[in-house]
């Protein structure tokens, strides 16, 4: 309680340990790969590859933030990705494709909630199964085929979401190359953000993480703002799963499986506790920032893909540590006791 | 605080309520009624059912049959939420159940009823404003390093207990509930409380009150309602009974079988 105020340093300036680290690897990445990283390419293809992890870490932010976890994002990603992909290449819906897309991921996720929240089986479990679920149907389903959007780039689809809206406008190179997506993005995760610190939503999804039995006894609706929070977290990986296939002009089954690593370890990068009840957006998107910039860093630097996801899984760790030792040392007793039993996430919360 | 003419005879009255869980039966027949200006001591041992009885009161919980009455208005128990009885003004303080503890205490007071626009905006200039006045007026922390911004996890347990009567006081509850405010609390923590319980008093409220501490509810309460295996079984009024005697009637409860 020194200075007046019960706010921690980390507390009163959202992200910022994440947004120095950030700043630091960057001139480090500029350091031993100057070619790269001081050219505009680079971040021009961080505009069009990034904007679906953002959209999923942002989601994951909200189910963390709740003291829950998702691991069914993936095959949404699969499966909204084959609903659209089919409808938009073998019946030629345009833009009913994508509002198909959109509905597919918002059920999944809604039928998530439902299970986890009335049915009261923990997220973990739900997710996992929920995963194998909807990957096999999108697998049953395709049959196991990629499809792809040859000449999509001709559609309006295309155009208004992974467009370059630069491109017949101008001469320069790199501008020529900014892709629209990252407009998208930057608008639903700056309403998400003012939804989690300034809406009656996000303040609920924090309490609820904080502790299920305070969230009951000051009045709120437990049940239906884990629903509400699944599905949110299934229309944006739908959102995903549509940037996605039309930036790659591809759909295939196993689209998503790449995600499940990075976006959960992009929310926890950037400052979103693993025990629920504290959520940062802007520390995600630095935390998103961060794991996109190794994975080209480290190629631009020479190093083989197989060592991205070493490095990744790596700087994840040392962010929990730091994190769980730095913002909530009376945890870590906790914590380390709950090491030996089955992995807590969205599971029993006897011991808040 | 109008005590002339509260138009009602009782702030809450159960009626013949029962509760199971399961085959558990964990009240039978329940029949009481809290008045205004009145501070009733709800004891009983370890699984009497006080707990259960004051969730069934204040929303929390269903009863399975039986009747709630707020005000003499009969209140339907599927319609019965927390929401509702904080309308109705009634609030409940739980032992360490009543504020998230890594959420400021601005966000603390208003959860649940915040000060929003019509969109669910939360108005946080007015909320902290607010909570500054109860802060200061209603919980008289005044000067010890607790600001509004303050996360729970960083108060003492009396703090906390001071932080959330204070919440239910700001709300002008008729009636508060508080469910083992001294567990767990030092010796002057448990004088603060005592103090907060008189205050609810003096400023024309009713307050239900949930301990094991004989001792500390002998010495507000007006009177004792005595839980034992799901059904009341007595009411006493404190200057009857020494809390010797007292404990002494409880300790004979538990033999009776």
């Amino acid at each position: 309680m020194a200075q007046g105020s019960g706010e921690s340093f980390a507390e009163r300036f959202e992200a910022l340990p994440i947004i120095i680290v950030y700043a630091l690897l960057l001139a480090l990445f500029m350091y031993l790969s100057p070619g790269v990283f001081l050219a505009p390419f680079i971040y021009t293809t961080f505009l069009s590859t990034l904007p679906p992890l953002i959209l999923l870490a942002v989601g994951l932010t909200f189910v963390i933030g709740a003291g829950e976890i998702d691991l069914c994002f993936p095959s949404i990603i699969a499966f909204s990705g084959f609903i659209f992909a089919v409808l938009f290449k073998e019946y030629d819906l345009g833009w009913i494709a994508v509002l198909a897309g959109l509905a597919s991921g918002i059920l999944v996720g809604f039928i998530n909630g439902l299970i986890i929240a009335k049915v009261g089986i923990p997220s973990f479990m739900t997710t996992l199964g929920t995963q194998f679920f909807w990957a096999g149907m999108a697998t049953v389903l395709s049959g196991g085929k990629s499809y792809a959007l040859r000449g999509a780039e001709e559609s309006s689809v295309w155009q208004w979401i992974v467009g370059r809206p630069f491109a017949s406008v101008t001469s320069v190179p790199w501008l020529q190359e900014v892709s629209i997506q990252a407009l998208w993005t930057a608008v639903i995760v700056g309403f998400l953000w003012l939804i989690l610190t300034r809406h009656r939503f996000g303040e609920h999804t924090l309490f609820i993480g904080d502790s299920n039995d305070v969230s009951r006894v000051v009045g709120i609706d437990v049940d239906r703002e884990k629903i509400k929070i699944f599905t949110l977290m299934g229309f944006l990986a739908a959102c995903a799963a549509i940037i996605l296939t039309l930036e790659n002009k591809n759909f295939f089954g196993n689209q998503g499986q790449g995600y499940l690593l990075t976006a959960i370890a992009s929310v926890l990068i950037g400052g979103t506790s693993i025990f629920g009840g504290r959520a940062t957006i802007l520390g995600t998107v630095f935390g998103c920032l961060i794991i996109g910039m190794i994975e080209a860093g480290l190629v631009a630097a020479g190093l083989t893909g197989a060592w991205v996801r070493t490095v990744q899984g790596l700087i994840f760790l040392i962010a929990i540590i730091f994190y769980l030792y730095v913002d909530e040392p009376q945890r870590r007793q906790a914590f380390l006791a709950r090491l030996g039993s089955f992995g807590r996430f969205g599971g029993a919360r006897a011991a808040e | 605080m109008a005590p002339e003419a509260p138009g009602f005879s009782s702030i809450v009255r159960m009626q013949a309520v029962q509760k199971f869980f399961g085959a558990v039966h964990a009240l039978r027949d329940i029949d009481i009624a809290i008045g205004r200006n009145e501070i009733v001591g709800l004891i009983g041992d370890n699984g009497a059912g006080k707990s259960t009885l004051i969730k069934v009161m204040t929303g929390v919980l269903a009863p399975t049959s039986g009747k709630i009455f707020i005000r003499d208005r009969e209140i339907q128990p599927n319609e019965y939420s927390v929401r509702m009885a904080h309308d109705l003004s009634i609030e409940t303080v739980y032992q360490d159940k009543s504020l998230a503890e890594k959420q400021p205490l601005w966000r603390n007071f208003f959860v649940g009823r915040q000060i929003a626009n019509r969109f669910g905006f939360i108005d946080i200039k007015r909320e902290k404003e607010v909570a500054q006045q109860i802060l200061i007026d209603v919980i008289g922390f005044r000067g010890v390093g607790i600001t509004v911004d303050s996360t729970v996890g960083k108060l003492s347990g009396g703090e906390r207990q001071g932080i959330a009567i204070g919440r239910a006081m700001h709300y002008n509850a008729d009636l508060i509930v508080l469910d083992e405010p001294t567990a767990a609390l030092g010796v002057a923590e448990v004088r603060k409380v005592i103090d907060f319980v008189r205050r609810i008093k003096q400023s024309g409220r009713a307050c239900i009150y949930i301990e094991h501490n004989l001792a500390h509810v002998h010495e507000v309460a007006d009177r004792l309602v005595v839980l034992d295996r799901g059904r009341i079984v007595s009411q006493i009024n404190p200057r009857d009974m020494t809390v010797a005697e007292l404990t002494e009637y409880l300790i004979g409860l538990q033999h009776k079988g």
